[in-house]
């Protein structure tokens, strides 16, 4: 019986594996191509790593990748910090004022398209320039509330499904021996939700690094981030040097997935252990 | 007993606790509530706003919708012809169409692709299903920008897919893939499928396999077993999966504007081009409008399919 059934599924997970990773393996082959021509492979002068001396050598991408590390880095912390508080306040405060129309705001922003997040968030900068001035100069500042704005959405998503698993007994256990409900969260609960906040650090900061129409619309003239610059250069066709960018940005990534992947799954083991050798009297 | 200085020490601490618990707790909800407050909601009545106003010459490029009369009179100026404009011409009408098109089409083919995709994942054996399931979300973690950039190279004039149809007889001189409508699907599908398999995965993984096994028992085909127990006890995943593809695919800006040629008309790309080319903020913010109240009745479907399953 499972025979052709598995057959055809098994057809299905290939071809679709090497639909989603066929791309991407190219384009780190054409990376070390010789050709301007990217996809006309110079046997004579291949493999090369000129393209990636070139990239490097480029102050106006290397420039552009600082600015939007220190973006993505800046939008992760803050993305965190609100998305702690706004999934704490969904999780735990089944009821107060407001309540639906805040689960709105905080998943709207995923669905939404970016073309209205960003034309929105672009009309609230040019409103508020003349009531607040620093935020009239459009650049590393509003590019960073803009992605705070939508990335704490998926923070949020990622911090509530592990708070809900959180035993509660734990925090009621530390507030009946008369701990403060700040020392609670921060010796309690904190700890345990660490893996979700690691991860969704993580997520906000490759949404910030990753985003380009949010970002065109609230960036100024003097701060082009690394996938405008990208987008700006893509569109006149295929570039080597993008492809050896590309390249690494997509071994990195590979290495902290992969990384972060083995580490969560090692702490929770650890952690499933710990909790049996405190209930175990016999260890 | 416990003598009244213990008492009033007890009362005080309790009191304590339950005034920073208040305090807390109000922090707790209004941190998050202001920030989008004010940079989510707000921006949305700002648009709202500048679909009435009219375009004028200057910075920024739209008359005042609310003005102080000498009198000190508010008067409210609306003005409807944005959207009057936006109904009235053909090339906005077809570029609704077209997105919806355009974002149906890729839909089908995310779940055509998806759904088997899934199933092997959720029917692999448990270190496979681990790593399967790594593999279908790494690449949403890899930049979305260089992932439809990947495209331009396979679908040019001299690239690899050309050769091979070159290469093989099956054409003579090479075809013309990139600029085309074929491109923003295969594009939309590319990026799109992962959010399409996960909810699928979730969904068949949930399902009870005694059931498929009775059916077996009784002399059900597995081609029948599928399509009277598999497909309608997943249909939650189906319905999370095509949702999940379908609203961004709408108003999807990048894949058309990188894959798709001048012709390729969705609507994502024609608030930009209004809003950066023509620099015309009111219409642009009378299709956003437009977009949104489309998409709305989508995302509230998704809101709903998603509440069932984390009751289910």
């Amino acid at each position: 019986m499972p025979g052709r059934r598995s057959l055809f599924v098994l057809m299905a997970l290939g071809f679709g594996f090497a639909f989603l990773y066929l791309p991407i393996l190219a384009m780190i082959i054409y990376s070390f191509n010789a050709s301007r021509l990217v996809t006309v492979w110079d046997a004579a002068n291949s493999p090369t790593l000129a393209w990636y001396v070139e990239l490097f050598q480029n102050a106006q991408i290397m420039e552009s990748a600082r600015l939007s590390f220190r973006i993505a880095s800046l939008n992760a912390t803050g993305a965190v910090i609100l998305g702690t508080l706004a999934a704490f306040a969904l999780e735990r405060y089944r009821r107060f004022r407001g309540r639906a129309l805040f689960g709105l705001l905080t998943t709207a922003p995923m669905v939404l398209p970016e073309v209205i997040t960003g034309l929105s968030l672009l009309l609230l900068f040019v409103a508020l320039q003349d009531v607040v001035p620093w935020l009239g100069g459009r650049g590393a500042t509003t590019i960073t509330i803009a992605h705070i704005t939508f990335s704490m959405a998926y923070v949020i998503v990622v911090i509530q499904a592990r708070l809900a698993t959180v035993d509660r007994s734990l925090e009621e256990a530390a507030m009946d021996l008369g701990a403060r409900p700040w020392k609670v969260f921060f010796v309690i609960t904190l700890p345990l939700i660490m893996p979700a906040i690691a991860s969704g650090w993580v997520l906000a900061f490759i949404l910030s690094w990753d985003d380009l129409v949010i970002t065109s619309f609230v960036s100024g003239p003097s701060s082009t981030t690394l996938p405008q610059l990208v987008f700006s250069k893509v569109r006149l066709g295929v570039s080597p040097d993008i492809n050896a960018l590309a390249t690494i940005l997509v071994l990195i990534v590979t290495v902290c997935v992969v990384v972060a992947g083995t580490y969560m799954v090692r702490l929770e083991r650890r952690r499933a252990r710990d909790a049996q050798a405190a209930f175990d009297p016999a260890s | 007993m416990s003598s009244p200085a213990e008492r009033l020490a007890d009362g005080f601490r309790r009191l304590r606790r339950a005034g920073g618990g208040q305090l807390g707790r109000w922090f707790v909800i209004a941190l998050p509530y202001l920030w989008l407050t004010i940079f989510f909601l707000v921006p949305f009545l700002i648009v709202l706003k500048i679909a009435f106003a009219n375009i004028q010459l200057a910075m920024p490029p739209v008359e005042p919708v609310m003005i102080w009369t000498a009198d000190k009179v508010l008067q409210l100026r609306l003005h409807f012809s944005n959207f009057a404009f936006v109904f009235g011409d053909e090339l906005y009408i077809a570029a609704f169409l077209n997105s919806l098109k355009v974002a149906g089409i890729s839909t089908l083919l995310a779940l055509l692709l998806g759904y088997p995709m899934a199933y092997g994942i959720a029917r692999a054996p448990g270190a496979w299903r681990n790593i399967l399931f790594l593999l279908v979300v790494l690449p949403f973690f890899t930049s979305f920008l260089l992932r439809v950039y990947a495209w331009l190279g396979l679908l040019g004039r001299n690239g690899p897919i050309n050769d091979l149809l070159l290469a093989l007889g099956l054409r003579h001189e090479p075809l013309q893939m990139l600029q085309t409508d074929y491109a923003v699907y295969l594009g939309m599908v590319y990026s799109y499928l992962p959010f399409m398999v996960l909810p699928l995965y979730s969904a068949i993984e949930k399902l009870d396999l005694t059931l498929l096994e009775a059916a077996a028992d009784l002399g059900c085909r597995p081609t029948k077993a599928f399509f009277t127990i598999t497909l309608p006890l997943t249909q939650e995943g189906i319905f999370a999966g095509c949702l999940l593809v379908f609203i961004p695919a709408v108003g999807e800006y990048v894949i058309p504007a990188l894959l798709g040629g001048p012709d390729t008309l969705m609507i994502g790309r024609v608030v930009w081009d209004e809003f950066f080319g023509n620099r015309d903020w009111p219409v642009a913010s009378a299709l956003a409008i437009v977009l949104l109240a489309i998409l709305s009745g989508f995302v509230l479907l998704l809101q709903r399919v998603q509440a069932r399953e984390r009751e289910a």
